[in-house]
């Protein structure tokens, strides 16, 4: 109890700094999983042409997914060096597969009737895909977008190790000086953060399937 | 008109459309049948080339459909399914005014379209435009479903088994809501099913085909008086036959009508 007490007493104290960090965090988090969103889900688009490529495609996010964070991280220092950028590209790797994944699962799951439906009315594929299998598949691809966020928050705290900022900075700054205070600090606004972006795209994912709720018969 | 020259189709090394050659007029309801697997999908689905055949041509007013664009041409002739198959995340409104909008209508007369196509079939607008597809029942989900292959009011509309989903009560009342929507619009419709009593309710001809080649082609009455070997026979069912010839003899009183026969058109190449 007394600790938790110390951990909101140094939240005040230090509040402009754990709100910069905080902000950190999240602009790394976001700005992986949208320029992840803006890779993958054309990649995906293309996979439901081509069953080749969403072989290889899914064979290598998956690899991707197996590396462990630090590892992966250090792969990417090699080539970017220190700093945001290295962080960054990190987390886009973690958040193709999920993104990839359900964008894809959420395509092929349209109801083919609706697609030759669709096709027979004289959409053009583009039309077809814009009007009707992507707001179709949105729900689906929602999740994804939803855990790769969740991901990205978590692995960002480890962000810190190639001279990233974040709320891994405090969370670390305190294990190395084994301060209890520090790392929960550091690391409850982390999981505050996960769970609220996890509660507001549910609400989106929700949003997006609207049709699928509404039932009103007479 | 749509006019088949010598179309076949071979999937996976069957042959399963084979030299089909097939007139159908303009603002005729023209119903093709048979049982599964027969080709009858297949067919009406090659008039708007979402089967290619692999052999032969289709014309539609004289002109190789093969050569012109195939999205244009889907625009032009309208399309129902079986599933019927609204787009769950449009309104009915939106649904309906689809291919107008494809063709770049202006959405005023898009509006005006839809309010009286709904009016037509007994869908009150201000009630069902902005509803969803899931908040309407079978029926009058495919009655949108009809309504929504003429918006643009093409000259030809495509049907694939539209009533067969529906329950017998419901199916029966859009059978007989269509056949006077017909009478009114004059379309030349195309209409696939495996149900005879439907195909003897509404078509003006009816097409019977069997393992991809066509086995009869006539007017219902026609086809009951005269039909052309054992499996039309089959196909309508004796029971059927001997009910329907009694309703088309009404001069003959039925004790009259005598044993079944294979009709004059007994070198029709069945079996």
């Amino acid at each position: 109890m007394n600790t938790l007490m110390d951990v909101l007493r140094y939240m005040i104290n230090d509040w402009e700094n754990i709100l910069t960090i905080t902000g950190e965090h999240l602009y790394m988090s976001l700005s992986g999983v949208v320029l992840a969103a803006i890779a993958g889900v054309p990649t995906a688009v293309l996979m439901t042409r081509n069953q080749k490529l969403a072989v290889s495609v899914q064979a290598v996010v998956n690899m991707i997914q197996t590396i462990p964070n630090l590892a992966l991280l250090l792969i990417v220092m090699i080539f970017f060096g220190l700093g945001y950028t290295t962080a960054i590209i990190a987390l886009i790797c973690y958040s193709l597969l999920p993104i990839i994944q359900n964008t894809y699962t959420g395509l092929q799951n349209v109801d083919p009737h609706l697609i030759e439906a669709g096709k027979g009315m004289g959409m053009t594929p583009m039309q077809l895909l814009v009007k009707v299998k992507i707001p179709l598949a949105l729900p689906v691809m929602m999740a994804g977008f939803r855990v790769a966020t969740v991901i990205c928050i978590g692995v960002a705290t480890i962000a810190t190790f190639v001279g990233a900022g974040g709320l891994g900075q405090l969370i670390f700054r305190g294990i190395l000086s084994t301060d209890d205070v520090k790392i929960l600090a550091g690391s409850i606004p982390a999981a505050c953060l996960a769970v609220g972006v996890d509660f507001l795209l549910k609400w989106v994912e929700k949003r997006s399937g609207f049709y699928l709720h509404k039932v009103r018969n007479e | 008109m749509i006019r088949f020259h010598n179309v076949s189709k071979t999937i996976n090394q069957v042959q399963v459309i084979k030299g089909l050659d097939l007139q159908i007029r303009e603002g005729e309801l023209f119903v093709l049948i048979g049982p599964s697997g027969c080709g009858k999908t297949t067919t009406m689905k090659m008039i708007n080339r979402l089967v290619e055949p692999s052999s032969g041509t289709i014309e539609i007013n004289g002109e190789d459909i093969s050569k012109k664009d195939p999205v244009q041409l889907r625009r032009n002739i309208g399309y129902v399914i079986q599933q019927i198959a609204l787009f769950p995340h449009m309104t009915i409104g939106q649904n309906v005014s689809i291919v107008p909008k494809l063709k770049n209508v202006p959405s005023q007369e898009c509006e005006r379209r839809v309010d009286e196509l709904l009016d037509l079939v007994g869908l009150d607008p201000k009630k069902f435009k902005d509803r969803y597809p899931s908040e309407l029942s079978g029926g009058q989900q495919q009655r949108v479903g009809v309504i929504r292959a003429m918006a643009a009011d093409p000259p030809i509309i495509l049907m694939d088994e539209p009533f067969s989903a529906l329950d017998p009560i419901t199916r029966e009342q859009l059978q007989d809501e269509f056949v006077r929507l017909q009478k009114a619009i004059k379309k030349t419709i195309v209409f696939v099913t495996h149900d005879m009593d439907e195909a003897l309710k509404i078509a003006d001809r009816i097409c019977l085909m069997k393992d991809g080649s066509i086995v009869q082609i006539d007017k219902p009455a026609q086809l009951l008086q005269n039909p052309a070997g054992e499996f039309v026979i089959e196909f309508i069912g004796p029971k059927r036959l001997q009910k329907h010839l009694r309703e088309y003899n009404t001069s003959q009183p039925p004790g009259e009508i005598g044993p079944l026969q294979t009709g004059t058109s007994k070198s029709g190449g069945v079996r």
